[in-house]
């Protein structure tokens, strides 16, 4: 008896809508960390970056955003994230307590290359962060990347869709 | 002086025993036709073995070659023994023999010259296949032992058994759809539920809704092997297989194809609770990787099953047999005359 030839052809699937196809991703998320300012005085001082946000998920409500933030207000999105989600939150860049000591030959924490480098470790976190499923349907969240300003007195809550 | 008390087995101990020993040599009957196949032993290593089925007999002879011709050969009886055993490597003193059979080839008295003894095992039952796991092992061998007051003299073949298993009558396709609420919804099918190691796999997966930014997709064979009961269970998890089928980012309403070749990869039949002491079991494992390197999964178990080679008997002999020996029943006996004798006649 001849070994039967293993029927190896495709499984039917329905042809792609052509919309689909060649139409814009439903996965559009950018975000963007830029124009790092120094704000205030003497040792009142702080650096805020400017956050862009453009996007095509239904679960953002505004398509696009701009918002300023400093560096505890990302350790508080952070200590939110990890407290209220089942997320593994990803590090934030360091907090340099070396560079406020006194007596140092450069700007500390405002020297410009020292904003770069945390700039960019900002930047990674928040698209690690603002991208995984079960971080993305936080308030906290939404409230950071679109609200004008964080309230640390708000109600942890999910964002929900009708 | 004093006596070394030895233990009962083989050639190292001849050194100590003053007088005649012998060596023993286990021969199949149609040793030089019948078919070897390879199966790995305890440390990795791979051996040729004879193959044997369930129901098969087993027979043959043991050559007794006396190690100083003239002198005379003492014995208790010597006897052939057909063994088929588990052994769990975190119980290695318990040996679960669940075929054991005994055949005496002669009564205790004394060999004065080497000699050959024919033996036959008829119709034994192999429900089991052969298989040398991370944690247990099933084997199968033939022991001829030639006993003796102080040592026995012992010398095993192990043998390699295959269950073969027919086309299945229900064979239905898995088809699912998976995702996470508002971001990926994915469904996947795989055309049948039940494939034999040589088969292909056949599927699809359907993209419904895709919000996350997907960078690769892979399918994983994995085997599991689990030991032991209640409290002390043992998972063994082994990927055998790691099969990329998508590379870059799908859409919504894109399909994508699998073909996956099973020939090519190491792997045995499934096994459910063999003598209620382990399991093998297949898992397919569909795997999403985005972006930041996250991964999503879904797991699914497969049968996998051994297609004969050759139908040796013709089916409804060996139908005959299998349920004589499990019904022992008169109607049972007359299938089989009347199978035999239909066999005769072509």
């Amino acid at each position: 008896m001849a070994d039967t030839i293993a029927d190896t052809r495709r499984l039917f699937s329905k042809p792609q809508n052509l919309n689909d196809a060649y139409g814009p991703p439903s996965n559009f998320l950018e975000i963007d960390m830029s124009n790092p300012e120094t704000v205030g005085v003497g040792r009142t001082r702080f650096t805020t970056y400017e956050i862009r946000l453009k996007t095509n998920l239904p679960i953002f409500k505004l398509k696009e955003s701009r918002v300023r933030r400093r560096y505890s207000d990302f350790q508080w999105l952070r200590g939110e994230l990890e407290r209220d989600s089942k997320v593994v939150v990803p590090p934030l860049p360091g907090k340099a307590l070396s560079r406020q000591l006194p007596f140092r030959g450069d700007d500390g924490i405002f020297d410009d290359s020292f904003i770069e480098e945390r700039r960019a470790g900002l930047e990674q976190f928040l698209n690690k962060v603002a991208g995984h499923p079960l971080a993305q349907n936080k308030r906290c969240l939404h409230m950071f990347l679109q609200d004008e300003s964080v309230d640390k007195t708000y109600t942890p809550s999910k964002i929900r869709q009708a | 002086g004093y006596f070394l008390l030895a233990p009962k087995q083989g050639p190292v101990m001849s050194f100590f025993s003053f007088g005649q020993s012998a060596e023993i040599d286990i021969v199949l009957k149609d040793a030089e036709t019948r078919k070897k196949v390879e199966h790995k032993t305890e440390d990795g290593k791979k051996d040729k073995y004879f193959l044997l089925y369930d129901g098969e007999t087993v027979s043959g002879n043991v050559n007794v070659t006396l190690k100083n011709p003239g002198k005379r050969l003492e014995h208790q009886g010597i006897k052939m023994e057909f063994i088929g055993q588990i052994e769990l490597y975190y119980d290695r003193g318990n040996h679960h023999e669940f075929v054991s059979l005994v055949k005496d080839l002669a009564r205790p008295g004394e060999l004065t010259q080497s000699q050959t003894f024919d033996f036959e095992f008829t119709h034994v039952e192999k429900p089991y296949e052969s298989y040398t796991g991370q944690n247990v092992k099933l084997r199968y061998f033939l022991r001829a032992t030639v006993s003796r007051r102080l040592n026995d003299i012992s010398k095993e073949m192990d043998i390699v058994v295959h269950t073969l298993s027919t086309y299945p009558e229900l064979n239905s396709s898995i088809k699912m759809e998976v995702g996470i609420e508002d971001c990926l919804h994915i469904e996947f099918e795989y055309n049948k539920s039940k494939y034999h190691l040589k088969d292909v796999i056949v599927g699809k997966i359907y993209f419904l809704l895709v919000r996350l930014k997907i960078r690769h997709m892979e399918i994983d064979i994995i085997k599991r092997e689990t030991t032991g009961t209640g409290p002390n269970v043992y998972h063994e998890n082994d990927t055998i297989a790691k099969y990329e089928i998508m590379d870059g980012a799908p859409v919504r309403g894109e399909s994508i194809p699998i073909r996956l070749f099973l020939a090519g990869y190491e792997m045995t039949p499934t096994m459910r609770d063999i003598n209620k002491k382990y399991s093998v079991r297949y898992y397919l494992n569909l795997v999403l990787i985005d972006e930041e390197e996250r991964r999503y999964f879904k797991q699914q178990e497969i049968t996998l099953w051994r297609k004969g080679d050759m139908v040796k008997k013709s089916m409804s002999h060996q139908a005959a047999i299998a349920s004589q020996r499990f019904e022992g029943s008169s109607s049972a006996e007359k299938a089989l005359a009347q199978a035999q004798a239909k066999e005769q006649e072509q």
